[in-house]
């Protein structure tokens, strides 16, 4: 176990090699989600606040016509 | 072609590729890790620094991939007009960015230990670090414009010039005297490299690229989401 902890003596090099990659990798992949989510949230909040701005305007006489709109 | 333009289809095509490509990450590169770490034989001449490889190689070979992918969407995007190629070479940008970026690192973390030193201004290590500063400057030259639209096509512009440099790192351990080793993988006659690397070498890249087209599926979303944000935005104000 010892000996593959330090890699013939290269444990310096090996494991910063890896654990950057990973690093990286992984920052970039949490970001990437996130942005995602807050854009979707985003988009469905607007879509909802469109189709009640619409309902509103198009006045009670015909309920729900907003939608298929 | 066209029919993936259209976005609704293009989400539906997403979601449907995205379980596959996450597991097919998920599975490879888990799997090429503990390969690569543990199972794979250490160099006669390298020692343990060779597993460096597992992701340096990878890297290289991705940095330029995406690019090539970015140059390809952005000729697309400014001969077609296609909406989706535009958002495809943005949303490539960054994830090759940082392929590159891990390339010139773990390059650097291996040659300290075997060349004598973290860095060389030769052929193939400079012309990697001109591909860095070409997708930072893709992706400051989007930003730098008032109109979202001429920024993309300032970039886009900027993507197909750069892309000279592509051949230029493939072929510069050829061209010119390099402290780089020659092509060992990819080159005429088959690899010469021993099976025992060469799989969980081949198994990292298909982790590697399956982690690609998961980010970009992904992000090409967002971009999708930020567009129609943006549309919705308009009508209210103007409608």
């Amino acid at each position: 176990m010892s000996g593959f902890l330090s890699m013939g003596g290269y444990a310096g090099y090996v494991w910063p090699a890896y654990a950057l990659t990973l690093v990286v990798l992984g920052a970039l992949c949490v970001a990437t989600v996130s942005s995602l989510r807050r854009k979707q949230k985003m988009l469905d909040l607007l879509q909802s606040s469109v189709r009640s701005a619409r309902r509103r305007r198009d006045g009670n006489q015909t309920p729900g016509a907003g939608e298929t709109a | 072609m066209h029919r993936f333009a259209n976005p609704t289809r293009f989400l539906r095509l997403a979601d449907a590729i995205l379980p596959w490509s996450i597991a097919a990450t998920v599975l490879a590169l888990g799997s090429g890790l503990v390969w690569a770490l543990a199972f794979s034989p250490a160099d006669y001449q390298q020692g343990d620094t060779v597993r460096i490889m597992y992701l340096h190689v990878p890297a290289a070979w991705m940095g330029l991939f995406a690019y090539t992918a970015m140059a390809v969407a952005s000729a697309v995007a400014l001969i077609w007009k296609h909406p989706l190629a535009d958002l495809a070479a943005k949303a490539s940008a960054p994830v090759g960015a940082c392929f590159t970026f891990l390339c010139l690192v773990t390059g650097s973390l291996w040659g300290k230990p075997m060349w004598g030193t973290w860095w060389v201004w030769d052929a193939r290590l400079t012309s990697m670090l001109i591909l860095l500063f070409l997708y930072l400057g893709y992706m400051a030259l989007q930003g730098a414009f008032d109109d979202p639209q001429r920024g993309q096509k300032a970039a886009a512009v900027l993507a197909l010039v750069g892309f000279v440099n592509v051949p230029i790192i493939k072929f510069s351990v050829d061209w010119w005297n390099t402290l780089h080793q020659p092509a060992s993988v990819v080159k005429m006659g088959g690899p010469a490299i021993d099976p025992a690397m060469l799989v969980p070498l081949l198994v990292m890249t298909v982790g590697f690229k399956a982690y690609y087209v998961t980010l970009l599926l992904l992000r090409i979303k967002a971009e999708v989401a930020d567009a129609k944000i943006r549309s919705l935005r308009l009508t209210e104000i103007h409608g």
